[in-house]
């Protein structure tokens, strides 16, 4: 309902959005229905742990995720204890004791490993509506294309082939812009095992990664929808009050004589 | 202050009559909000008091922003996502204060097209719309600047791409670019100008806006009709006028919260649609980004900016004239401000004398076009600098400029409006037959 109320008030912006032509060098991002989207969306807090589950034993080792601290993890459902031990398998240097030490709730995931693979904090907004370079924020809106949606076409989008340029290897994938990627495919399917038996097949590998991805980019994605809710609640009924109001008060001036 | 005359402000208690001998400061909130505004104003009128809230909105938030936010290079954009992730309220904020810009533009853009249509430019009125006009280009200032703050891809390439019009001007733009950005390039010097500057430039923006309502409260508001209120005595101005409040300020309240709903369904459920996604990539002096776009806002211009290219007729022969001292690139720049300062002129291009629109039958269809036009530019702004995007860009700037510079001198002379109501008293009663027999 108020996707489609907003759909029509941004009708005027619309145009700016519908531009990105197609052209053969833009990937394809398929749309996903996530738990958490839609105005009343909610973490699906099962398929979040899966997700950093999958980050931990592939993702992380090349990425990190300088921005997100390891304590927001109890958003996740975890303990404080399990957050903390969680914490412990990661070093981080301490310049207090000029020496490493293990991490702590309050320290942040661990930084990328290799120069050129990308932090991933804030990677499902980055990439959202992103399907080629002209790919804007409202793709989300028209295409149903966000972030953790473009993640998925990624993860699932390479054909097994690679090619040498500049000494460089590239690996093909279908949904990447140019259709050639310099990150090696990271997944095949049965990567990690799940504690809760849940499949883990390529693509439910892909989305639940994607959805942890989200959370790491928008950890208060609950809060300011319930913000968001919450306002256009309250503003609706004083909408409607200063309506009776208004009416009440031109009564006179418009029509005297049943005032 | 009012050329209308009003009820007079009257001290009651003593306390009333102290202050007023002292400082007459009740008389001045009396006679803003007795003010007599024209009964028949209908919903367009709406938009000046959503953006006194946007402006209010922007300092507010910003003002809290501020205290969390790091102007500098290596700290600015980690100070945001501290500001998303640890600052209490800090993401809600932020996306108040993002999309908050958006809709302070949103509605400056109807209210300067109201103001377009229904002539509130022309005599005596156009000091309000040279006000309004400036107040428009500083919203742009802080607006770009405020872009910049969180240092992302899309922040540091618009900033590079915008200075660098200044370079654009001959002989003194390399030292002007310079002097701007505090460097050879856009870096920390820039980024810590950028913030103060966009700290202060809503203050003065606040300042311009009270000398905007100053001059409209002189000359009296614009109407549908572009009738003036009737003004010989006070019997008279009541015919044609209600009291600012509480008439028009809960009008205007209730279309505010109306406008809020939709406001804070986008902060929300949204909040990221408006801005472009690279900007969650931290500013890479060596990565440029493929396509580099400005805020939805600034689309318009930036079409016009981009549409000149060296191979465009009236470029070659602008740039043949002056001895190759204005290149593609210049013209461009001037074609962009000449854009913004065409329509600041209209007061004095549009040779009509009728005020309003609705009575303009050939007018009308020109106008529609122009917001047609403004839109297909929006449009433009954000597509990439190649055929056909950019010959249609030209066909559409040229119309920005004919319609301005040509369409309006011209009607005034050829087009015979349409019947006129005398009043606005004769405006409203057509609308609201029954208020004509008051009940005595």
């Amino acid at each position: 309902m108020i996707r489609t109320f907003v759909l029509s008030a941004l009708s005027a912006l619309a145009l700016t959005a519908g531009g990105a032509m197609a052209s053969e060098s833009e990937g394809h991002v398929e749309d996903i229905a996530f738990s958490f989207e839609g105005p009343f969306g909610v973490w699906d807090k099962a398929q979040l742990q899966r997700g950093l589950q999958v980050y931990t034993e592939v993702c992380s080792a090349c990425h990190g995720m300088k921005y997100v601290p390891l304590r927001d993890l109890t958003d996740l459902g975890y303990t404080d204890a399990e957050v903390r031990a969680y914490a412990a398998q990661f070093e981080i240097y301490d310049p207090e004791l000029d020496d490493t030490r293990p991490r702590t709730p309050v320290d942040h995931f661990p930084e990328s490993n290799l120069e050129n693979a990308p932090d991933l904090s804030l990677m499902a907004k980055k990439r959202a509506g992103f399907h080629g370079p002209y790919g804007t924020g409202l793709n989300q809106l028209f295409k149903g294309i966000g972030g953790p949606e473009y993640i998925v076409s990624i993860l699932t989008g390479y054909t097994g082939e690679e090619k040498e340029q500049a000494g460089t290897t590239f690996y093909e994938n279908v949904n990447f812009p140019g259709g050639w990627i310099a990150m090696a495919q990271p997944l095949f399917g049965e990567d990690v095992e799940f504690a809760d038996g849940s499949p883990n097949d390529l693509h439910n590998e892909a989305e639940d990664v994607a959805a942890f991805l989200m959370w790491a980019a928008e950890p208060k994605l609950m809060v300011r929808k319930y913000v968001g809710f919450m306002a256009v609640f309250f503003l609706t009924i004083l909408a409607v009050l200063l309506y009776l109001t208004n009416k009440r008060i031109w009564r006179p001036i418009k029509h005297p004589n049943d005032a | 202050m009012s050329g209308i005359p009003h009820d007079e402000y009257e001290p009651k208690s003593g306390f009333e009559k102290w202050l007023h001998e002292r400082l007459p400061i009740v008389e001045l909130v009396y006679n803003t909000f007795m003010f007599p505004t024209p009964k028949n104003l209908n919903w367009w009128w709406i938009w000046g008091i959503v953006l006194a809230f946007a402006l209010v909105l922007q300092i507010v938030t910003g003002i809290v922003l501020a205290m969390h936010y790091t102007p500098h290079v290596d700290l600015a954009f980690a100070s945001i996502e501290h500001i998303m992730r640890n600052v209490n309220g800090g993401a809600v904020l932020r996306y108040v204060h993002m999309n908050g810009a958006s809709l302070f533009f949103f509605a400056v853009y109807i209210h300067i097209f109201r103001g377009l249509f229904y002539g509130s430019y022309k005599a005596p009125r156009e000091v309000t719309w040279i006000i309004g006009m400036l107040i428009y280009l500083a919203m742009m200032a802080t607006g770009f600047m405020g872009y910049v703050l969180p240092w992302g891809q899309m922040s540091f390439w618009g900033a590079t791409v915008i200075t660098g019009l200044f370079g654009a001007i001959p002989f003194v733009g390399d030292a002007l670019q310079t002097w701007l950005l505090g460097g050879p390039a856009v870096g920390n010097p820039t980024l810590n100008r950028f913030f103060s500057l966009h700290y202060l430039l809503p203050f003065i923006i606040a300042a311009l806006v009270v000398v905007h309502i100053w001059a409209f409260h002189t000359t009296g508001n614009n109407n549908p009709t572009g009738v003036e209120v009737r003004r010989k005595s006070k019997e008279e101005v009541k015919k044609d006028t209600l009291p600012f409040w509480p008439y028009f300020v809960i009008k205007d309240v209730f279309a505010l919260a109306v406008i809020l709903v939709v406001f804070f369904a986008v902060v929300g459920f949204m909040p990221n649609y408006l801005g472009h996604p690279d900007n969650y990539i931290e500013a890479n002096p060596l990565a440029t980004p493929a396509h580099i776009v400005p805020e939805w806002y600034f689309l318009p211009f930036y079409a016009i900016l981009r549409a000149f290219t060296a191979d465009v007729w009236v470029v070659q022969i602008a740039s043949f004239i002056t001895g190759g001292i204005v290149d593609a690139k210049f013209f461009g720049v001037l074609a962009m401000f000449g854009a913004i300062l065409v329509m600041a002129l209209v007061p004095w291009l549009d040779t009509s004398r009728v005020r309003s629109g609705k009575y303009r039958p050939m007018f009308k269809w020109w106008f529609r076009l122009l917001v047609l036009d403004f839109i297909i530019l929006m449009w433009l702004g954000a597509q990439p600098a190649e055929p056909p995007y950019s010959d249609w860009a030209l066909i559409a700037t040229a119309y920005w400029f004919g319609y301005f510079l040509i369409i309006l001198p011209l009607l005034g002379v050829i087009e015979k409006p349409a019947k006129m109501p005398e009043t606005i008293e004769e405006d409203f009663l057509a609308h609201y037959p029954d208020a004509k027999t008051p009940a005595e």
